[in-house]
């Protein structure tokens, strides 16, 4: 694999951009490999990828059903940031983060990290209360975040309107060292280090079996032929219920769409992200000035990936109320994606009732932000059969009333 | 968006009108359960690709609460029935099975 730099760049532009690769190879599937992850995605590429890069373990495959990043890698509002209340999800959450800071020079690959600052309106004396209790929090985990004034919520945001009828931005919990990153080239990025590391990425690859022997997974059958296995990462979202019903156990998750949509592209107006959790909306401009919307996802299960307009009306409504100059922007696209919500709105990083086969699904509506976090810590479960960032999510912690409580903690699905 | 027949007061209405209320047909274990039948009441969800039974409330409407079979792939909605009853009647299973043939729910099918 040639290295990308401003030397390539150079290189190329004077012989007409013929020299360079394909970014990863598109293999036909091996009779076997050490380890298959069912999921390109970025939580699966990732995964891959640190088995590759921290344990040595390259004789892995990635089996896609569709194309690389197509899931939710590819239909999310792109916002990072680690401002959690309970310990297990900062760690993992800031581990991401601080992962994703130097992400473009560990791959190679400009995944574009923006660290423009994250923003949580507090809109209700309740969430005044939350928001300081999870920057004491956050203080004692070692996560920068603090609660700012409204006066200084409106220097960073000039077109917010703090006064608002209904609900006065009365402060914001803020962490200046989140922001965005490009979506769609963390997923390449990751699947172009682990190309270069001999995996085999295989897309239009849908598992339709899991073959079993004794408790253990022994592979799986897919439309490109039985594929044999001595783990098996399973890493696909929104259908891992569907997964799970061919491996024979049951998850503590429903599946859900979730929409998004974004606006014409206008002049850089907002450079923070700003998250308004009582009226339900987000909102961040992208380096191409589109204003990136995102919203509530839908109340009943779903897998069709489109998300409906009522929501959309719901959400454009509250953010019309809080950035009045947006209200007369036309809205050019809108998408949903399949997401898996667990009771505690946190995720699974697990083991499973068959012994060399594990998770890693439950991101619900915020699963982007923890890519490399999530990648890390369950390649090392995969690899070690335990993670310090990993145990406290596992499948065990409903049946034990372990709770990793955010949904409690943010008051809305996050 | 879906367009719901609540069965209480009969009145038709599009999903804003409703509230869903997640998986129907729950047996709720209580003390004196076993651990296993407590932990499938409270969290092992169906979650099936395709055919569905589900609760919603007809909450800006009669009020009431009642059952609805539904697809979750297309969003087709097979019919609605009354809440006072422990598996879906058969006239609604016969529905299904015309357009879903071998589906399966549960231990319904």
């Amino acid at each position: 694999m040639k290295r990308y730099s401003a030397f390539a760049v150079a290189r190329e532009a004077l012989r007409n951009h013929m020299g360079w690769e394909r970014a990863w190879a598109s293999p036909e599937p091996k009779k076997k490999y050490d380890v298959i992850i069912i999921g390109a995605g970025g939580h699966g590429l990732a995964t891959a990828y640190y088995l590759g890069r921290n344990f040595g373990i390259t004789n892995v495959a990635v089996l896609e059903k569709g194309w690389l990043g197509g899931g939710n890698t590819g239909r999310n509002t792109t916002i990072i940031r680690s401002n959690y209340l309970q310990d297990p999800s900062a760690a993992i959450y800031e581990k991401s983060r601080s992962l994703y800071e130097t992400l473009s020079q560990d791959l190679n690959y400009n995944i574009m990290y923006s660290p423009r600052g994250v923003m949580m309106l507090a809109q209700t004396q309740h969430e005044v209360r939350g928001y300081e209790r999870t920057a004491h929090a956050n203080a004692l985990q070692g996560v920068a975040t603090e609660f700012i004034s409204p006066s200084r919520v409106k220097e960073l945001v000039p077109i917010i309107n703090i006064d608002g009828p209904r609900y006065p931005v009365l402060g914001a919990l803020w962490q200046a060292r989140a922001g965005t990153a490009r979506h769609d080239a963390v997923a390449w990025g990751y699947a172009r280090a682990c190309s270069a590391m001999g995996m085999d990425i295989i897309q239009k690859c849908e598992v339709t079996g899991i073959t079993r022997e004794a408790g253990r997974v022994t592979g799986v059958t897919t439309n490109r032929g039985d594929i044999a296995c001595d783990k098996l990462g399973i890493v696909v979202a929104g259908h891992s219920g569907h997964l799970a019903d061919m491996a024979g156990f049951r998850l503590p998750i429903e599946s859900v769409a979730l929409q998004a949509l974004v606006s014409e592209p206008i002049k850089p107006c907002m450079d923070v992200v700003v998250m308004a959790n009582t009226v339900h909306g987000y909102m961040s401009q992208s380096d191409k000035g589109e204003m990136v919307i995102g919203g509530g996802a839908d109340g009943y299960n779903n897998y069709t990936q489109r998300g409906s307009f009522h929501h959309i009306e719901e959400t454009v409504r509250a953010l019309v109320e809080t950035f009045p100059m947006i209200a007369r922007l036309k809205m050019l696209r809108q998408w949903g994606g399949i997401v898996d919500m667990t009771g505690d709105r946190s995720p699974i990083l697990s083991r499973t009732p068959l012994e060399n086969c594990f998770i890693n699904c439950g991101w619900g509506t915020g699963g982007f932000k923890a890519i490399p976090g999530s990648g890390w810590g369950f390649a090392e479960l995969m690899a070690k059969g335990h993670s310090p960032l990993c145990d406290a999510f596992s499948l065990n912690r409903f049946r034990e009333g372990r709770f990793i409580d955010e949904s409690v903690a943010a008051g809305v699905a996050h | 968006m879906l367009i719901l027949t609540c069965p209480c007061c009969g009145v038709t209405a599009e999903e804003t009108e409703f509230h869903p209320g997640g998986e129907a047909h729950l047996t709720r274990y209580g003390p004196g359960s076993s651990d296993d039948e407590f932990h499938g009441y409270l969290f092992e969800k169906v979650n099936p690709k395709g055919v569905h039974f589900e609760r919603w409330r007809h909450a800006n409407g009669c009020g009431k609460w009642f059952h609805a079979a539904r697809c979750t792939v297309t969003l087709e909605v097979f019919g609605t029935y009354s809440a006072q009853t422990t598996e879906p009647p058969q006239h609604i299973k016969d529905k299904i099975s015309a357009k879903r043939p071998g589906w399966s729910w549960r231990e319904f099918a």
